[in-house]
This record gives C-alpha cells, sequence and structure tokens, in this order.
C-alpha cells in the first residue's frame, strides 16, 4: 500500500477535470460509432480471452499478493469463469445483436415492429476486491458485448490485481474505447460527478446508495451486485458428508469466506445441530489439516481493518462462548482459522452485519420449517441454501424464501450456470447479469414500428363523431366482429 | 405587605406604572401569539407526524397482507384485473366525464388513449398471465451432471406507482396491470393536477379492487414526500425529469429500484415525399400526434418537425389546410383539442411565445384565451430559444428547416435523448441511418403513437427520457424479481472439486471449464500430464 501511494503522489491526481476530460474522450469514441460494430465488439472480446489466458500465471501470483488467494481458487473462480464468459459471448453475440421481431396487433395494422438492441453509451464500472479480477472483467464482458465505451475503476483494497488491470488492459484493449482508472475515495468521487449511461457496482449497499444517489443527479441506470447474509438450512436425513463438503467449498473454498454468495450462517434443527457440528468439523480437518492458519489452500484476511472488524465479532459478549471449533487467529499474517459458532442468539453483532470471513454461526430452531420464518425476518439476502431430500420442503423454499439466487443440495454453483441471471433483490442489489443477462444490463431494447402511408382510418383524428367512438373502441380492443357492427352501424352502444 | 407596599410603587411612579403595564400587557399579547403560533406550529407538526405515523401503520398492515401470501395467488391477480375491466366498463360516462373537467378531453380522445387502450392491455395481461407466471427452464452444460436450474418469477413486494395528470386515467391503471400481474401489493398516488379524475380514482379502486393489497393515496406534494421516505420494493413514476431526480434520489436511500418514465422533445423527420397521398396522410398524422394526443400534453407527442428546406413551403400550406379540416375555423368550438392543464402551465407556454425572435417565427395561430391555446405553427424559431430547448407539452409546433434531411441525424444526436423519434420516409437508407446512428426510446416509422398501443413492444426512455421499461410482459418484468434456482441431487460430486489441491485437480478443472469431456476422461485415467504450477 506504501508503494501505490508514493506512486501516485509523482502522477498529477485524477481529479474532476481529469475525469471529465477522460469522459469527453470516451464520448467522441463512442459517437464514431466505433464501438457498435461486430467485428470491435468480437476483437475486444478475443482480446480478453488472449490477456487471461496469456497471463494466468500474473493473475495467479496478483491474487496471492493481494488475498493470499490458494491457486487454484484463483483459476476456477477468476480465470476460468472469465474465459467461460468471454467464450459465451463470442459464440453468442451475433445471435444477441439480432433485432427480435415484435408481433404486431389489429390494432396498428398494417405494421411490422422489432426490437433493436443499441449500446447505452460511455459506461462506469465499479469492481470489487474479493475476486478482483473476475469482478472488473465480467461486468466488462457485458459491456463490450453490447458495443459500449466504458472506464473500470479496480478496487484499490486489491492493488497488484488493480496495477495488473490497468497494465494488461492497456496492452490488450482498444484504449480510445476502454479505460482503466486505478485509485480509491478521491478518484472515484471525481468519477461519480461525471454524466454516465449506466454505472455498474459491485460492493456493499452503504457505497450502493451512495452510487444510486449520484447517478440520480444525472438520471443514470445502476446495476448494484450487492451482498447479504445468505442462509443455509440443512435437513436431517439427508448424506451429511456430501452436504457439509459443499457447505465448507462455497465458504473457505470461495477466499474464505470473503465472496458475496458464501454461506453467511447455517440454521438446523436444535437435536440436528451437533451432527452437523461433527460433520463439518470432520470435513474441515480433512480439507485444511489441523493446523489451518497454515494451510496453503486459505485465502488470508484481506486487510487489517477487516482482520479487526471480524475479530470485534467474535469478541462479541453474547458469542464469546458459542465457539465450537477453530477461533485461532494469526494478526501477523491476517489469517483466521475456519470458525463454527453454535447457538448464536440473533441479537449478536455476527448476526446483524454481512459477516464475510471465515467464522460460521450456527442458529437453531424447533422445527425445520421455522428456518423459513427466520431468513425473511431479515433483509433479502444475494442466496439462500437449503440441504434436503424433502420434495415440500423444497417447493415450500422455493415459494416462500426471496433471495436473488437459491440453490438446493450445494451452495454458489448458480454463480457458474450462465444461462441464470445473476444479481440480488432488496438489500441485496439492483438488476442482474451473466451471460445474455450481462448483454441485456448495457443494451438498451429499442422499440421500432414500420409502418406504409396505406391503411389509415379517418376515426383516429378529428373532427370526431359518435361513429368514430363506436368503431374506436371496438379497434382498439381488437374484436373484429364489432368492427364490422360498429360499420355497419350495427353496434348497440 | 408586599401587597400594600404595591400601590405605593404604583402611585408614586404612575407614568411608569402605566408604561410598564402597557408594555407587559404587549409583551402578554405578543407572547400569546407567539404561544398561539407555536401552537399552530405544533399542531401542524402533530398532525403531520400523526399522519406519517398512520401512514406507516397502513404500509405495515399491507406488508403483512402481502406476506400472507394472497397477492401472489394466480385467481388473486386475475380478480384484480377483471376488477379493473369492470370498473372501466361501468364507469365510462364518469371516466368521460372527469376527463373532460380536469383536461377538456373530447369522450373519443378519452376512449382512444386512456380507457380503450387500458382495456386491450388488460385483456392481453389476462390471456397471457398463465405463461408470465410460469417459471423457464434454464440450459446446463453437461459438467453440471444431475443438476436442473429454473428462472423462477416472484413478486417484489409493495410498490409505490405515481402517476401523471396529461392521462391521469391510463397512465394510473396501465403501471398497475403489471404491478398485479406480478403478485405485488401496492399504492397508487395520482397527480393532484387533475383533481376531478385523482378523486375519481381514489373512489372506485376500493370499489372493485382488494383494498387490502391495493390502495390509492391521494395529496400534492408533501404527501407525495411522505410516500417517499417510506421504503418501498420498487416506485414506478410517470412525470418529468426533475421529479425523477428528486424520486430516484429518495429511493436510494432505501435501495430500491425504480423506473422512471419521463419525457422529452420527440422529433419528428418529414422527408420529401414524392406522392400527394403520402404527404397528405403524413400531415394528418403528425398533425394527429401534436394536437388530438391530449392538446400536445403527451410525453410521446411530437415536440418539434425537421424539414428541408425546400419543402418546407408545401409541408405548411398543407398543415394549415388539414388543421382546418380537422379543427375547423374555430378549433375551441370544436371540442376536439383539450385544454391545457392549468394556468401555470398556460403561463410557462405564452411565456415560451414571449420571446421577440420565437413570435416572429409564428406562421399560423389565432388567439389564446383563458387556459385554452390554439394550434399554433412555428417555423425556424431561435434554436437557443427556450421553446427549442425545453420541452414544449403544448399545442406549439415548431418547424426546422435543414439543408439537407441527413442533417437530422446530427441535429438529433446533439440533443438529449428524445422518448420516441418519428420520421416519414419512404427512404430506406434513412431509415437505417436513423435506427442506428440515433438513440432514443424508440422509433417509429410513417406514423406517431401507435408504439404506446403495441403490447408486444418495449415502452420506455433512455438517458433523459427515463429508466426501464412497460407494457404487455414488460410491465410484467418491471415489478418482477427472476429468482435463479438450482437444484442438485446428493450422488455426484466430482472428487477433484474439493481441497486440498495439487495440480491433478487443476488439470481437471480446466478441463471441465473448457467443456473438453475427453481432457477430464484422459487426466483421471492419468493418460494426460496436468501442467505444472508454480505455487505449489
Amino acid at each position: 500500500m506504501g508503494g501505490e501511494k508514493e506512486e501516485t503522489s509523482s502522477k498529477p491526481a485524477f481529479d474532476v477535470g481529469a475525469a471529465s476530460e477522460l469522459v469527453g474522450k470516451l464520448r467522441g469514441a463512442f459517437a464514431s460509432g466505433k464501438t457498435r460494430s461486430y467485428q470491435w465488439r468480437e476483437s475486444q472480446l478475443k482480446g480478453l480471452l488472449k490477456m487471461t489466458e496469456e497471463h494466468e500465471q500474473e493473475i495467479a501470483d496478483a491474487l496471492h499478493s493481494d488475498l493470499a488467494k490458494p491457486e487454484l481458487e484463483s483459476y476456477i473462480y477468476e480465470a476460468a469463469m472469465l474465459k467461460n464468459s468471454c467464450r459465451l459471448a463470442l459464440k453468442e453475440l451475433k445471435r444477441w445483436m439480432v433485432p427480435e421481431k415484435a408481433k404486431t396487433s389489429l390494432t396498428t395494422f398494417p405494421s411490422s415492429a422489432e426490437i433493436v438492441p443499441e449500446p447505452l453509451g460511455v459506461v462506469l464500472i465499479i469492481s470489487a476486491w474479493n475476486y478482483p479480477y473476475l469482478l472488473s472483467l465480467d461486468p466488462v464482458v457485458g459491456a463490450i458485448a453490447a458495443g459500449n465505451a466504458l472506464v473500470l475503476k479496480p478496487s484499490e483494497i486489491a492493488p497488484a490485481t488493480s496495477s495488473l488491470l490497468a497494465k494488461l488492459m492497456g496492452e490488450y484493449l482498444d484504449t480510445s474505447c476502454i479505460r482503466v482508472v486505478e485509485g480509491a475515495v478521491p478518484e472515484t468521487t471525481a468519477l461519480l460527478e461525471q454524466k454516465w449511461d449506466k454505472i455498474f457496482y459491485t460492493g456493499n449497499g452503504k457505497i450502493g446508495r451512495i452510487i444510486m444517489a449520484a447517478a440520480a443527479k444525472h438520471l443514470t441506470p445502476v446495476a448494484l451486485e450487492l451482498g447479504g447474509k445468505s442462509p443455509v438450512v440443512v435437513d436431517s436425513g439427508i448424506d451429511l458428508k456430501v452436504s457439509c463438503r459443499r457447505i465448507i467449498a462455497g465458504k473457505w473454498g470461495c477466499n474464505n469466506g470473503q465472496a458475496c454468495i458464501s454461506p453467511d450462517y447455517v440454521i438446523t434443527t436444535r437435536e440436528h445441530a451437533p451432527k452437523v457440528v461433527d460433520a463439518l468439523k470432520q470435513e474441515l480437518e480433512k480439507f485444511y489439516g489441523k493446523n489451518p492458519l497454515e494451510s496453503k489452500d486459505l485465502s488470508r484476511i484481506v486487510n487489517s481493518n477487516h482482520f479487526f472488524r471480524l475479530s470485534k465479532l467474535l469478541d462479541d459478549d453474547k458469542v464469546s462462548g458459542k465457539v465450537v471449533h477453530g477461533g485461532e487467529k494469526d494478526q501477523s499474517k491476517l489469517r483466521i482459522a475456519p470458525t463454527l459458532l453454535l447457538d448464536v442468539p440473533r441479537d449478536a453483532l455476527i448476526m446483524q452485519e454481512e459477516i464475510f470471513g471465515p467464522l460460521l454461526p450456527i442458529l437453531t430452531v424447533d422445527k425445520i420449517e421455522d428456518s423459513f420464518d427466520v431468513i425473511n425476518s431479515g433483509m433479502k439476502p444475494l442466496a439462500a441454501y437449503l440441504f434436503t431430500n424433502n420434495k415440500k420442503l423444497r417447493e415450500e423454499f422455493v415459494m416462500s424464501v426471496s433471495a436473488g439466487g437459491l440453490v438446493v443440495n450445494d451452495t454458489t454453483v448458480h454463480l457458474a450456470i450462465l444461462s441464470l441471471p445473476f444479481g440480488g433483490v432488496g438489500e441485496s442489489g439492483i438488476g442482474a447479469y451473466h451471460g445474455k443477462f450481462s448483454f441485456d444490463a448495457f443494451s438498451h431494447k429499442k422499440a421500432v414500428v414500420y409502418r406504409g402511408f396505406m391503411g389509415d382510418a379517418a376515426i383516429r383524428y378529428p373532427p370526431y363523431t359518435k361513429m368514430k367512438l363506436r368503431l374506436l373502441k371496438a379497434l382498439i380492443t381488437g374484436n373484429f366482429f364489432a368492427i364490422i357492427r360498429a360499420i355497419f352501424g350495427l353496434s348497440k352502444d | 405587605m408586599i401587597w400594600r407596599a404595591q400601590p405605593i410603587i404604583g402611585i408614586k411612579t404612575g407614568g411608569w406604572k402605566r408604561r410598564e403595564e402597557g408594555y407587559i400587557q404587549r409583551l402578554y399579547d405578543k407572547n400569546q401569539a407567539a404561544n398561539n403560533f407555536a401552537h399552530i406550529i405544533t399542531h401542524h407538526l402533530v398532525v403531520r407526524r400523526q399522519k406519517m405515523v398512520d401512514l406507516e401503520k397502513e404500509l405495515a398492515a399491507m406488508r403483512e397482507y402481502y406476506s400472507s401470501g394472497n397477492t401472489r395467488d394466480a385467481s388473486w391477480r386475475r380478480a384484480q384485473l377483471r376488477g379493473l375491466l369492470l370498473l372501466l366498463h361501468e364507469n365510462q360516462t364518469e371516466i368521460f366525464n372527469v376527463l373532460k373537467q380536469d383536461l377538456g378531453k373530447h369522450p373519443a380522445e378519452a376512449y382512444r388513449d386512456e380507457i380503450g387502450s387500458t382495456i386491450k392491455s388488460i385483456n392481453y395481461a389476462l390471456d397471457n398471465l398463465k405463461g408470465w407466471m410460469s417459471s423457464e427452464k434454464a440450459k446446463l452444460p453437461k459438467v453440471a451432471l444431475l443438476t436442473t436450474a429454473a428462472i423462477v418469477p416472484e413478486p417484489l413486494g409493495l410498490v409505490l406507482v405515481i402517476s401523471s395528470w396529461n392521462f391521469p386515467i391510463g397512465l394510473s391503471i396501465e403501471p398497475l396491470i403489471g404491478a398485479i400481474a406480478a403478485g405485488n401489493s401496492m399504492v397508487l398516488k395520482p397527480s393532484e393536477l387533475a383533481p376531478s379524475c385523482s378523486s375519481f380514482l381514489a373512489q372506485k379502486i376500493p370499489a372493485y379492487l382488494d383494498s387490502n393489497g391495493i390502495k390509492v393515496i391521494e395529496g400534492g406534494p408533501t404527501v407525495g414526500e411522505q410516500l417517499l421516505q417510506q421504503k418501498w420494493d420498487k416506485i414506478f413514476f410517470t412525470g418529468s425529469a426533475g421529479v425523477g431526480r428528486i424520486v430516484m434520489a429518495a429511493a436510494a436511500k432505501h435501495l430500491t429500484p425504480v423506473t422512471l418514465e419521463l419525457g422529452g422533445k420527440c422529433p419528428a423527420i418529414v422527408d420529401f415525399l414524392s406522392s400527394s397521398w403520402d404527404i397528405e396522410v403524413a400531415v394528418e398524422r403528425v398533425l394527429g400526434a401534436k394536437f388530438s394526443a391530449c392538446a400536445g400534453q403527451a410525453c410521446i407527442g411530437i415536440d418539434y418537425i425537421l424539414v428541408e428546406k425546400k419543402f418546407y413551403p408545401t409541408l405548411v400550406e398543407l398543415i394549415k389546410i388539414k388543421l382546418k379540416t380537422m379543427f375547423g375555423e374555430n378549433p375551441r368550438d370544436s371540442h376536439s383539442v383539450a385544454r391545457i392543464i392549468n394556468r401555470h402551465h398556460f403561463l410557462r407556454l405564452k411565456c415560451l411565445l414571449d420571446d421577440p425572435n420565437v413570435r416572429a417565427s409564428i406562421v399560423h395561430t389565432k388567439k389564446s384565451q383563458e387556459v385554452y391555446i390554439e394550434p399554433t405553427i412555428l417555423v425556424d424559431p431561435p434554436l437557443e430559444s427556450m421553446i427549442m430547448e425545453d420541452e414544449i407539452f403544448g399545442p406549439l409546433l415548431p418547424i426546422i428547416t435543414l439543408q439537407k434531411i441527413e442533417d437530422s441525424i446530427e441535429f438529433i444526436r446533439s440533443r438529449p435523448k428524445p422518448l420516441s423519434l418519428y420520421a416519414f420516409t419512404n427512404d430506406r437508407s434513412l431509415r437505417k441511418r436513423i435506427i442506428s446512428e440515433t438513440s432514443s426510446g424508440s422509433v417509429v416509422f410513417n406514423d406517431a403513437l401507435i408504439q404506446y398501443l403495441a403490447d408486444t413492444l418495449p415502452f420506455g426512455g433512455i438517458g433523459d427520457s427515463g429508466i426501464g421499461r412497460y407494457h404487455g410482459k414488460f410491465s410484467f418484468d418491471e415489478f418482477t424479481h427472476y429468482k435463479a434456482v438450482a437444484w442438485r441431487s446428493f450422488l455426484v460430486d466430482f472428487w477433484f472439486r474439493f481441497p486440498p489441491w495439487n495440480d491433478h485437480k487443476l488439470q481437471l478443472f480446466r478441463h471441465c471449464y473448457e467443456y473438453d469431456y475427453l481432457g477430464v476422461i484422459l487426466t483421471v485415467l492419468r493418460l494426460k500430464k496436468p501442467k505444472p504450477s508454480s505455487a505449489s
């Protein structure tokens, strides 16, 4: 972080003036129509793909420097997912760009109509530090596919990845239309004062509110990819070993719990809870060994701020006696071991905010059905998970639990299914992306109607008469017989 | 003793005493007045607070009702839509009356723009509701063994619809159709500037719809502000960009998604048309879209015309003739042009014409009186005048002449994105250029306003003309959260999914993500060597 500061101080500051100059240049480039062509979009997506393929090791190294992310995790969740997004976009782009024919009705006959997707213009993407490569570039794929010019502001909390992105994107992509602005609060503020055609933000609800309020001044649409407390409901009578592995993979196997769709807490029945705890303990040891603080397969906590925040959650009087596994910390290495807390009271600090770390509270209820009330009494989460073999419970879960996405008998896998929209609802966000949904998030669906000069009914225009009113009634409601009746004056009303 | 002492002082210093008494009296009066004032203020605050508390209670009850799940039932949604249909059928005369009172709309216009179009939309929603409500299966790659996935539509919750005064019935009910079809509970705040329509809705909606889930709250800016302070799951606003900004900023505090249906200066490009039939039809459609849709007070009404210099005299002559056939010698008596909503807007429109340079450009008008403005045609008013900078929203029609009709593209591009763009042309290449080089909510060739009636087209703006879209299925979508749902079986789990990690597992992931099934098999059988990684 120190080196970063020195570097920025030697460069001229990125202020409002610089931001407005940058946006002006990009608007000029967008107006030239360059970004609209299929060829440009294709070449940029190929550039992103090539950049990710050729620098896989550098990407993994940057992620290791920012988060001590295990290489395999970097590969699966950042490089491979991004490459998949690029490939899907390259494969489908032509189809996405084709205008969609729309049916026209008797009312507007004779006419034809279509829905033409058009780029929004110049867009701003602000990304997060936890998956700094994927969450920066996945929205970029959508923005490019839809034909926009864009500015990416990666998170300053993952400085190595931020500067790698700035370097690589300058080499592989068309810098007249795609730019990276590195920086923290002052730079972001300068960017937010500009008029954008869309702002796509990944992060937390507090900043999300600031972004949306800034966007309101210019009537800019926003997509906010936020988080929330994503619950896992564990029913009895299931394959507990498989379930716990899948919970662990989604919690600690995803950046050590620092992921927006990581399980935040578990709900199970009072009598089933000890079994769940035992199974989790057992599998955790298999995965991360006896001393998880030394495990290379776990990310570290991103910085000391977050380390202290998480420590505070553990030090809360209400939960201090509840730790049933883990709890070890190493401040010098910013590491916290996978920690299980049993029977946490719902008014404890840890149950008030998104945990975003390796702590997993387990709540207990009398009946498993009660867990849905627990979930629905809080804010709508980004994801909710259920492990069960009970079909009725599954159906009730899908019906009554509102969340961005739901997964039954697994965690986090919906993120990788590109045919599903990924995004929140309520406090967990606004708007969705991934696959075609990313293209849509950065497109305007323009309605286009074609008419000839024939086939006009005089009834549309004044002077208005009773007869015209009658015909209009029939025409607008599309009632064919009423039209005939009205023309022949047979109508009753 | 004290009692005695007082008169003595009083006698001694009578004048002073009297002065002081007066002072005290005045002080007392002042105090009393202040007290009264404070009392009034407190009373006002108490009332306001009480109103706020009442509102919060009311909304809490609505949330409770939403949680009960009633509004999610297909039968509830159908019953409400049928209720709306019945409301429109049984109260047509009354709707004609309130629209006449608020805006002087002719029944034919009222039916075309507000009643008929809404009935059509409700029928469309009823016909398609089942399809809209059903989940959509999502395609999965083969790697995702024993997984199924679907996109499940779910209502957002409690939503707020704020509508506008120009189509006070149509623009109130049209969004309600979407909110109901999607299974939400909702509050409608109609515009206080069309008071008869507002009170009609407040009276009739509870009589025809389930008032536990659907409420009308009447009021002006104060009520609007109170409503905006509440937490909603969606705010759907129709109105001006200025208020749109306020709505969105208020929504940001609660992370509430918004749909903003705004306006803008919608241009109509009129190309040189060789056939006299085409010209006549074009002029009829332009005039219809300008003067006979609420007297130009429509968000998709034509704001100005772009035409080639050599063609404009023909156009102006024809416009004058057609105006006469449509509205007669005395448009006011034809009752075919609505009136201006109120004095404020009347003065605003008059103000647009006050600029002497603008006044000089008028080629057709008659005297305007009360809150009625005659259809007025202007040719080439200065581009930097107010009439060419602000949305006109009234029966004034500027015609801007250009050297070449292709210049219209640059003219439109250099201004904020309009809600609609109209072009009357038979030139295919011009059409293509308009679609790809300009940006607007919608584009209509050789006609105007009809896009509002097409259920299959998204209706909404871009940039300054709005956020979000509605009508038909798009209305349903606007009030729906599409929930991603994936189901997995416990059976298959690739053993390489879990840590501790090694190169072998990494290689398997590579193949899986590239959908290289052969590679997976070869690596599993150890017939393919993993690529070494430096970290391990």
